[in-house]
């Protein structure tokens, strides 16, 4: 049974590299180059419109491989461990981008053109892209959190939505909305474990109460009273209000909830904005409301800063070409070609000041000034309450993280379940997350 | 990376002295050296890694590692749960397949109408490939909104069951059950065909019911190949490692975290190389003492 799949699968890899290759003509002046990158809807776009950047550039040729992000992450991390060079653009996360500038695995982004206009980058996600005063990389789109919710159903429990809600009211509010008869479920968050997903949102709630991750001494701060009441808010909240099935529902899932009419609140990414108002996209298109990141005992700290960006790894042999692919497709040109084809609503966001001065933009946009201001107020190099050793918003910015991370992941899911009560479940935690750290060798000399 | 677990099941059988004698035997040694090549290298590297500091994201940690690795795993609570959830996996679906699998294979021996159709239908289930039957099961049958089981506990107004959240084990033994029943059942079908009817005959002039029938005439018959469907099946079952990938990740918590997933986790998801080839090397040394008493077994048995 397993010979058999694996025999069809090397059999489409050969047949895939066959058809990738054939459309490249070998000649001297040409160059081809591999572009890694994820199947959201903005890349799939990107890939699309990459004809257009080789008719502008006849000597250059793209090749793409367009994989599900953890997959995606699994291939450009061993490749660029390795060093073994199989890809000259990679789309990396502002968590991978200053680890892998430190080690010296990525290509400095400095001398841009002045078209390019740096400037322009918004000033939180191009930081995160810095190393030692150089960029590392190029924002292709970037995003931060806040609270989605249903307009009409809060007019029918005859509530309105505060100018900035705390978590206490937003609690509030889902236990009025919550109609389970009726499937429509006050609450929706991510569950699914992975430090991607359920720890994304997780990471924040934690700081909003006054938790972190470590302390200044690198000792896990995990079983602690403030993460104790996040992680209890957090499955109190999805008991009463969630839906079933919550603790396998990533980003993409509770998407579909949302936009399906399920959903009452949703607190994640902004990146989701554009898509709830996507009529094409969303039963919700014209319900659909907006509030900044709820807060907790905590204000002020680090939330949520995430981008997808492209960046050369210092094996690639096309480096030059490879950049000019690379500034392309982070451009203005590309923001406005996108405009063109698509329309303005599905520009990537969140990445250069010029999008949101566009007038066209806010017109069918109308969440864009809170996606710049909850990317402006991110703070993810900020302080937690208490000191932290460590940079980033809804993750920490330190190779062992990835493991840490969707390990702790999968015990705070085990919660949702009810397989361990939030005691146990921090105990876990903490000591594989300590064992793991001690592996490590931290504290780092 | 690491070895499998299924791989080299073959290290606990004798080379064959027969061929030995034979000149022919000499013509088939480059085939039998490629293959050795083929299996050792990957062995050597797994082996080589695991007594190694080695994780893909920190290059600055690196060397020998001496046992290092090896405590790190059984110093985890996770390697334990792990393997116990392998063997209840295993266990769990050897019971289903054969059990159910007898049954059916009597069911299908009786003549009925359409009895050719039921046995294609039977079988189908093994032609499906494990990621697609799991994504099946998972979104069209067991999701809670809108699967199918879902649906029907709507219907008649109960709270739908979030399988893979309250039975995430059982959740995953089902599937794979589902898969390998028709295996189980196609094999024990030949062997239920290949019972002499005569046999049968006395037995029922002797006055022995169906039931007695079953127990004293087909099931010792069956024996044979039912040893034959456990070895075989349990050889794959040990690294069963789509259908949890797809529908669980090994969760909630550990609970559905198989070695093989063990090791995935270790290998691509905290990029330790060092640590996932020594839960590899204990895959395979735990493949080959399963191996080793499964081969004596049946052997013992096709000898009779």
């Amino acid at each position: 049974m397993t010979t058999r799949i694996s025999g069809r699968l090397t059999a489409a890899a050969v047949l895939s590299a066959v058809l990738g290759t054939a459309g490249a003509s070998a000649a001297y002046a040409d160059s081809t180059i591999t572009v890694a990158t994820v199947n959201n809807g903005d890349m799939v776009v990107m890939q699309k419109l990459s004809s257009v950047f080789e008719k502008e550039h006849p000597d250059i040729h793209v090749r793409w491989v367009v994989l599900e992000e953890n997959v995606l992450r699994q291939r450009v991390t061993t490749d660029i461990a390795t060093q073994a060079g199989q890809f000259d653009v990679m789309t990396i996360g502002n968590y991978e981008v200053p680890i892998w500038a430190k080690q010296g695995w990525l290509v400095p982004m400095d001398n841009l053109p002045a078209a390019y206009d740096v400037a322009d980058l918004l000033k939180p996600v191009a930081e995160g892209l810095t190393y030692e005063g150089k960029l590392y990389a190029l924002p292709f789109y970037a995003e931060s959190a806040m609270t989605y919710y249903r307009t009409d159903l809060f007019k029918k429990a005859g509530i309105t939505m505060a100018e900035a809600p705390t978590y206490a009211q937003i609690r509030e509010y889902a236990d009025k909305i919550t109609d389970k008869p009726n499937q429509i479920y006050g609450m929706c968050l991510r569950g699914k474990p992975g430090w991607g997903e359920n720890m994304a949102y997780v990471t924040t709630l934690v700081d909003a109460e006054g938790g972190q991750w470590f302390d200044m001494a690198w000792k896990p701060t995990i079983n602690t009273p403030a993460w104790k009441t996040a992680i209890t808010y957090y499955a109190d909240i999805l008991k009463a209000d969630g839906p079933p099935g919550v603790s396998s529902n990533g980003f993409n899932e509770t998407l579909a909830l949302f936009a399906s009419g399920h959903c009452g609140m949703w607190i994640d990414s902004t990146v989701a904005a554009g898509l709830l108002y996507d009529k094409k996209q969303s039963q919700v298109s014209d319900k659909v409301g907006f509030a900044p990141i709820p807060t907790g005992s905590f204000t002020g700290g680090p939330t949520w800063l995430w981008s997808w960006n492209l960046g050369i790894p210092a094996s690639s042999k096309q480096k030059d070409a490879a950049r000019t692919f690379v500034t392309w497709a982070t451009s203005k040109e590309y923001v406005a070609l996108v405009a063109k084809e698509n329309g303005w609503v599905a520009v990537p966001p969140g990445t250069r000041q010029s999008t949101y001065d566009n007038p066209e933009y806010k017109a069918v946009a109308p969440f864009a000034g809170f996606v710049q201001r909850a990317i402006g107020s991110a703070n993810s190099k900020g302080q937690t309450k208490e000191p932290r050793p460590y940079t980033g918003g809804q993750f920490v910015a330190i190779p062992e993280f990835q493991g840490i991370g969707t390990q702790v992941g999968q015990t705070i899911a085990g919660v949702l379940t009810g397989q361990s009560t939030v005691d146990q479940a921090l105990k876990t935690a903490q000591y594989s997350t300590a064992r793991v750290m001690n592996q490590a060798g931290y504290p780092k000399k | 990376m690491a070895a499998s677990a299924g791989e080299n099941v073959m290290g606990g059988t004798a080379a064959p002295t027969v061929a030995a004698r034979r000149p022919g035997s000499w013509l088939v040694m480059p085939s039998v050296g490629v293959l050795l090549i083929w299996m050792i290298v990957p062995l050597v590297m797994t082996v080589w890694f695991s007594f190694r500091f080695y994780n893909l994201l920190d290059p600055s940690v690196h060397g020998f590692a001496g046992l290092d690795n090896y405590t790190y795993l059984v110093t985890d609570p996770n390697f334990w749960v792990s393997l116990r959830n392998t063997m209840v996996l295993l266990v769990a679906v050897l019971v289903i397949t054969v059990g159910l699998g007898t049954l059916l294979a009597v069911l299908f021996n009786q003549p009925f109408p359409g009895r050719n159709v039921a046995r294609v239908l039977a079988i189908s289930p093994f032609f499906v490939m494990p990621t697609v039957s799991a994504l099946l099961w998972k979104n069209l049958l067991m999701h809670p909104i809108y699967g199918v089981f879902g649906v029907v506990a709507h219907t008649f107004g109960l709270q739908p069951v979030d399988w893979f959240a309250q039975y995430p084990l059982a959740s995953v033994i089902t599937i794979v059950s589902w898969e390998w029943l028709p295996f189980a059942l196609l094999i024990l079908l030949t062997a239920v065909q290949s019972l002499d009817q005569e046999q049968r005959e006395a037995a029922r002039m002797d006055g022995a019911g169906v039931i007695a029938q079953f127990f004293f005439i087909t099931l010792p018959h069956l024996s044979r190949a039912i040893s034959v469907v456990i070895m075989i099946e349990t050889i794959f079952l040990l690294t069963i490692f789509a259908e949890i990938f797809v529908t669980t990740s090994g969760g909630p918590g550990n609970a559905t975290t198989n070695l093989a997933f063990l090791i995935y986790s270790r290998a691509l998801l905290q990029f330790d190389i060092g640590g996932a080839s020594a839960g590899g090397v204990v895959a395979i040394i735990l493949a080959n003492i399963v191996a080793i008493f499964l081969v004596r077994s049946v052997a013992r048995r096709l000898e009779v």
